[in-house]
């Protein structure tokens, strides 16, 4: 057993393929998170990002293989574990405060009503939502002051990891790029671990400390974990002119685009760990991209 | 005419037609002869009581104004107000309703949580749900011995049905992320079930309950032409023994209008529980 905040160990997934047999998702997967890290996984749709994510919200059981969060092993939901999803992660019959209020009112079942209202509103400000929209239904709010409310609420229960299934997939471009930066902001304050999946290669070096990058699958395996080089605070605007931006952005679309398909199918190792890819321009000695063995 | 609502001119509109539908029907029936002014002949053939039975709209506003301004007095069995008698029909259908609700919605939530109880109650559900309420009503006198109460078990039978059935289609198509929701912030399972099953399925297990109160309503009209004693459905049935058409009419409008008013008051009640994704 590893000794990180959260490891993931030796975990398949297999599901009936509906002619008898199986199709393997992926298998063996083997990685960790660290405290307070902020990690994305990239991968082509289909290889199961959202499958390893219900696994880890328990949400979902894997065929085999355990994940373990801080000394205990992960079974069944927990408000220790928050998520956000793509879509339908707000109740629609409920105000935006009601939909934070139901949950910080689980999350701290002795709290008064005043400390529970006190405490929404407070997060909701934190993602920019203004007083004016507390009581709308998710329907009368945009899309991007949805997924506001759901990120709000997600930080509103301090879960001890955060769970993002493609949280701004369904946002445009603009949009996007000032809820990634609300995002920052509120995750800057916290010692919040977060899991977040997207599609989207900018967005992932904008704020992750670490990318998990996912083979095709069937037989999908996380092959490598590339460390953002970059400092923070990141600023989506002066972070492209960072030495070490187009060097991890290349390294990412090469994955996505060749080695992606390449390295996928099955393998015969026991367990699939990640390779460490670390790409530094700025460090004294020069190296190439190394890629450890698999 | 062109800056007016669509509201104003509608409501414009239905005033002209029912004007107009009242005119026609006022012109086509013939004068009516005073019992005296019949010929002979006329009275042989019967040709007098049929003219004087079907009576024009101006005869059965009068009977409704009289009817209305005094609806509930109670001169022995057979005269009572118009009112005594919805009364009695009223009472009927929302005691069988709401016992029937009590059982299907609870049955419902039930039925559509789970799937080995969708599967065992099905075939019952689908074998008992096409019987006409009215058949069940000789079986219901013999065993329940009491015409009153087998009127309502009729009310009963009848409402259970679409109640069960939209609860069950209500809760088992509850999207599953609003449950993972619940289950994320561990709800448990009555708070999951009261706070986030409950609101996701009402609209559906409302239209359900409008349904049935709509039905429970036609029902109850033919269940006390059958039993008799009291209410709309014997007035009405009553009225055609005395040969009193105006009578007839104007309950056949008293219950459409009653039936109109439980309709709206489900609509309320939809409009109150529907939300929007
Ligand atoms: N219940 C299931 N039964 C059978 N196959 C399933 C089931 N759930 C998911 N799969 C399969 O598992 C694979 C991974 O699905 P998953 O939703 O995790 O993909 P993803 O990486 O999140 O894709 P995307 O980026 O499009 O969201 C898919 O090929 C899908 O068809
Ligand atoms: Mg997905």
């Amino acid at each position: 057993m590893s000794t990180a905040f959260l490891s993931v160990e030796r975990l398949s997934q297999r599901y009936p393929d509906g002619a008898g047999g199986q199709t393997t998702i992926f298998e063996n997967a083997s990685f960790g998170i660290e405290k307070g890290e902020f990690v994305v996984i990239l991968g082509h749709s289909g290889c199961g990002k959202s499958t390893i994510m219900n696994i880890l919200a328990g949400l979902a059981e894997a065929t085999e293989g355990v994940v373990i969060m801080d000394g205990k092993e992960v079974s069944g939901p927990s408000l220790d574990r928050g998520v956000v999803f793509q879509n339908y992660s707000l109740l629609p019959w409920l105000s935006a405060l009601k939909n934070v209020t139901f949950a910080v009112a689980a999350r701290y079942p002795d709290w008064s009503k005043d400390q529970v209202l006190t405490h929404s509103k407070k997060h909701l400000e934190m993602v920019g939502l203004s007083a004016d929209v507390f009581n709308r239904k998710p329907s009368q709010l945009s899309g991007g002051m949805r997924q506001r409310v759901s990120i709000a609420r997600a930080f509103s229960i301090s879960p001890k990891l955060l769970l993002l299934d493609e949280p701004f997939g369904a946002l445009d471009a603009l949009t996007r790029g000032t809820i990634q930066d609300e995002l920052l902001k509120v995750w800057a304050g916290t010692n919040q671990t977060v899991f977040m999946i997207t599609h989207d290669i900018d967005e992932a070096i904008l704020l992750a400390d670490r990318i998990l990058l996912m083979t095709n699958g069937p037989f999908a395996r996380v092959a490598e974990s590339v460390e953002i080089t970059i400092p923070r605070p990141r600023n989506r605007i002066e972070i492209v002119e960072h030495p070490n931006y187009y060097a991890i952005r290349n390294h990412l679309v090469q994955f996505l685009g060749k080695h992606s398909k390449e390295l996928a199918g099955p393998t015969d190792a026991a367990e699939n760990r990640p390779a460490t890819v670390r790409i530094d321009k700025t460090a004294p000695a020069v190296r190439a991209p190394s890629r450890l063995a698999v | 005419m062109t800056d007016m609502s669509v509201n104003k001119r509608a409501a414009i509109l239905s005033f002209i037609l029912l004007f107009a539908g009242l005119l026609l029907w006022e012109a086509v029936i013939p004068g009516q002869k005073a019992a005296g002014e019949l010929t002979e002949y006329e009275r042989l053939t019967g040709g007098g009581a049929q003219k004087a039975g079907v009576p024009p709209p101006s005869q059965v506003l009068e009977k409704a104004w009289e009817q209305l301004s005094d609806p509930f007095y109670d001169a022995g069995p057979n005269d009572k107000g118009i009112g005594i008698q919805i009364g009695y029909s009223i009472y009927r259908v929302l005691a069988g309703y709401f016992l029937a609700a009590l059982i299907a919605i609870p049955l419902g939530f039930l039925i559509g949580m789970s799937p080995v109880a969708y599967k065992a109650l099905n075939p019952f559900i689908q074998v008992l749900r096409p019987i006409s309420p009215l058949a069940w009503m000789p079986l219901a006198l013999f065993i329940i011995q009491d015409s009153e109460t087998s009127a309502i078990f009729v009310i009963f039978i009848c409402s259970i049905w679409p109640m069960l059935i939209n609860t069950a289609f209500g809760v088992a198509g509850v999207r599953k992320d609003w449950v993972n929701v619940a289950r994320t912030h561990e709800l448990g399972a009555l708070r999951t079930a009261f706070m986030v099953i409950l609101p996701a399925a009402a609209p559906t297990i409302v239209t359900g309950m409008r349904i049935s109160i709509g039905i429970a309503w036609l029902v109850i009209v033919a269940a006390e032409m059958l039993v008799g004693g009291t209410g709309i459905g014997y007035y009405v049935w009553n009225e055609w023994n005395n040969l009193d058409l105006t009578s007839v009419i104007f309950s056949i409008l008293m219950i459409g209008v009653v039936g109109m008013a439980l309709d709206a008051m489900f609509g309320v009640l939809q409009r109150f529980v529907v939300y929007s994704e």
